[in-house]
């Protein structure tokens, strides 16, 4: 397939696909960080993670709406302003589902599963009683929408660019808030053993409590970036759900490390397939992959090794 | 009904002893047999299965998912079908008699509609159903359709390959669609080289077979045909593909919220619609879709279909005015919501030609019916039951609506069943 074109075109498409696979596990580690702290360090699988993500997505909507007919002139920054926003939001959020339903199945695992599940079929009828059942269009300052072209054919979008800083921020700072505070050693001392932890005096219901909305938080961040590739509507957070699931499981759960290598295989996997084969079957083969090496690996790829 | 069965049995069997709250049953008994004697003898020349029609009023169904991933979609046509009865009711309805609806939820979930479908056709008795948006929920409710015979009016465009005596196709099939918006970007803009991008499920596929057929026919090229999962958000590597192999046209058929994506990469990723280079025709993209991808993203692109908001006739300009005085100023109208929209006119004419509201007669009078006030212009249905409708081309504005570039001279004749296209 390669046989009609000139050697200079081939090494710029495959610096454009390299490229597009590292957006896409930018992407990948973005919304599958949230999950991964939860569903690691607490063992809570949260079905409506994906809700959460949108929910940052619409409080984006409402600022770029408010922006672009209030206060135009600060229109170009407002984006900033709504990842944080959206943070605060989401979280606040998460602490209210945490104290509310969550706690109360901590030592039933397979019932927070459906009780997150239910919360997420709530929250996309409630974002439909709200804002509509239309998708909204989040209107994002055009220096956000450009790309830099380099040559004819490999051209740079700042939205890619934009996704890889901030996820490299953000997990920058989920390793310092979870392996160099002390409020990381306290939430790594309750996962190992919690009522060993509650002797020495950490109150396990607080961190539970922070932790999860941490997780819930920076899935609304990533709800809010995400108005940059994709849509804004009631049933979009489940657009991204299975994608998440698959690199937090794959990655082993306990670990955030395994849930960056697992982005980036999964990642860069899908990408080159995609190029070579169609889209579908690119899928088809990525989750067949997946599916045999955890047959193999049940654990995932990385695991921490500690005592039950 | 209120009444009490077996008591009345009892009372005309057994001789049991009346007191007053017995004779006031016997009595309501009595009255609400006369009534509906009465009721079956009026209507008997109109109405002769059993239809929920009375004197004054007829019932008809409105199914929809106002819930579920579809409801984003499905929103509209509901409006279309409110606003169109009610418009007929203002009139003085149908055959003197007003239309009343009983609308249910089809909860974008395929059994959900045919469950649902079989509860309006055999306990409501409904004259007739406007509903469906999926082919996937069309082909769930046509079973029941055919076998308790109602009459189904489907709105949306589709891929054909489909012909029931129980439906009436008010959208667009495949090669309406298709043909004169690929002739048009051939001779207009000169295109040699295409590329067929989908989601992967029956109508992209369909479609793009019919457009690929009809590509290779007129003695040009198709460079790729891709497919992907519904609700793919990531089209990088396609767009480098794309890059790669150069076409003319990119012919999108992308649906759902992986458009919102898919439109946005490719504006990120240097591919403008503006640019023209590759020039962007779609066949799934109306002014609702438009509302989730921002007017600022798809500017440029070209869609062929049927009906646009913009579109400068005189029916449709009143049409607008009454969508936006029913359902407020910021609504957009894209083309399955002016289809649907059509469904209850076309139903009220067939039904006072045939002077009757039974469904073989209904279905008898069919063909034939033109309809000169609806938006589109003027439409006429075939004997295979779709809609002799022009084709139009429109390229995408900023603010989210459509301009007119073409319209086909003649009326596109609706062919469900092209031969040498499958």
């Amino acid at each position: 397939m390669f046989s009609d074109y000139t050697s200079a075109e081939l090494v710029s498409i495959f610096a454009m696909q390299g490229f597009a696979g590292l957006i896409l596990f930018s992407v990948f580690v973005l919304m599958a960080l949230g999950l991964a702290i939860i569903f690691g360090q607490m063992g809570v699988i949260n079905m409506a993670h994906g809700e959460f993500m949108i929910l940052g997505a619409y409080i984006t909507y409402l600022l770029s709406s408010f922006f672009e007919n209030n206060l135009p002139s600060l229109f170009s920054i407002y984006f900033f302003l709504a990842m944080i926003l959206a943070f605060i939001v989401t979280a606040a959020l998460g602490a209210l589902v945490e104290w509310g339903m969550v706690r109360h199945l901590y030592r039933r695992p397979l019932d927070t599963l459906l009780a997150t599940w239910g919360l997420s079929l709530i929250l996309q009828q409630v974002y439909r009683s709200v804002f509509g059942a239309r998708e909204v269009g989040v209107t994002l300052p055009d220096w956000m929408m450009g790309s830099i072209p380099l040559t004819d054919l490999v051209e740079i979008p700042f939205n890619g660019v934009f996704v890889m800083i901030l996820t490299f921020v953000i997990a920058v700072s989920v390793y310092f808030l979870m392996f160099k505070s002390r409020f990381g050693g306290q939430v790594r001392a309750v996962v190992q053993n919690r009522p060993m932890a509650g002797a020495v005096g950490i109150n396990t219901q607080k961190v539970d409590r922070i932790t999860f909305a941490i997780g819930c938080g920076i899935a609304g961040i990533a709800g809010s970036a995400f108005t940059m590739i994709g849509s804004t509507g009631p049933t979009s957070g489940q657009l991204y759900i299975v994608d998440t699931f698959l690199v937090v499981v794959f990655g082993g759960a306990a670990s955030l490390l395994g849930t960056i290598a697992s982005a980036f295989t999964i990642s860069q996997a899908q990408s080159t397939m995609e190029f070579f084969l169609s889209g579908s079957m690119a899928k088809v083969l990525t989750l067949l992959v997946v599916v045999g090496i955890l047959m193999i690996r049940p654990q995932g790829l990385f695991a921490l090794k500690i005592r039950r | 009904m209120s009444i009490n069965l077996k008591r009345i049995l009892s009372l005309f069997t057994a001789g049991a002893s009346c007191d007053q709250s017995d004779r006031r049953l016997i009595l309501s008994f009595y009255l609400s047999l006369w009534f509906l004697l009465s009721a079956a003898m009026v209507n008997a020349s109109v109405n002769t299965t059993g239809l929920a029609v009375t004197d004054k009023e007829v019932t008809v169904g409105i199914l929809h998912s106002v819930t579920g991933t579809m409801a984003i979609s499905e929103t509209g046509s509901v409006q279309a079908e409110k606003l169109a009865i009610k418009q007929i009711n203002d009139m003085g309805g149908v055959l003197g008699r007003k239309i009343k609806y009983i609308q249910e939820d089809g909860a974008s979930d395929w059994p959900t509609f045919a469950e649902k479908s079989k509860k309006l056709l055999v306990n409501d008795k409904v004259a007739a159903v406007f509903g469906c948006w999926t082919s996937a929920s069309r082909k769930a409710v046509l079973p029941v359709f055919e076998q308790y015979n109602g009459m189904l009016y489907y709105p949306t465009f589709y891929e054909g390959l489909e012909q029931s005596p129980n439906v009436i196709y008010t959208g667009q099939e495949a090669t309406q669609q298709i043909l004169a918006g690929i002739d048009w970007v051939v001779k207009e803009k000169g295109a040699k080289k295409f590329y067929l991008l989908g989601s992967d499920y029956i109508w992209p596929r369909t479609s793009n077979k019919i457009a690929r057929k009809h590509i290779e026919k007129l003695g040009l090229k198709v460079v790729g045909e891709e497919y992907y999962p519904l609700g793919h958000t990531q089209f990088n590597s396609v767009i480098n593909k794309i890059k790669l192999r150069r076409p003319d046209v990119i012919y999108a058929i992308v649906v759902g919220g992986s458009n919102v994506a898919f439109y946005k990469q490719l504006k990120a990723a240097g591919i403008d619609p503006r640019k023209e280079k590759p020039l962007i025709l779609t066949i799934s993209v109306t002014e609702d879709e438009i509302l989730g991808i921002g007017g600022e993203n798809i500017e440029g692109a070209y869609a062929a279909m049927k009906y646009f908001q913009s579109l400068p006739n005189e029916n449709n300009k009143r049409f607008v005015k009454a969508f936006k005085e029913m359902w407020g100023d910021d609504i957009v109208i894209g083309d399955v919501t002016q289809a649907a929209y059509l469904g209850p006119w076309l139903w009220k004419a067939a039904v006072e030609k045939a002077g009757s509201f039974d469904i073989d007669k209904v279905r008898a009078a069919s063909p034939g019916i033109e309809l000169h006030t609806a938006p589109e212009g003027y439409v006429k249905i075939h004997p295979n039951h779709h809609l002799w409708s022009k084709t139009r081309i429109g390229r995408a504005l900023r603010n989210g609506q459509y301009e007119l570039v073409y319209e086909t001279k003649e009326l596109m004749e609706p062919d469900p069943f092209p031969k040498g296209y499958q």
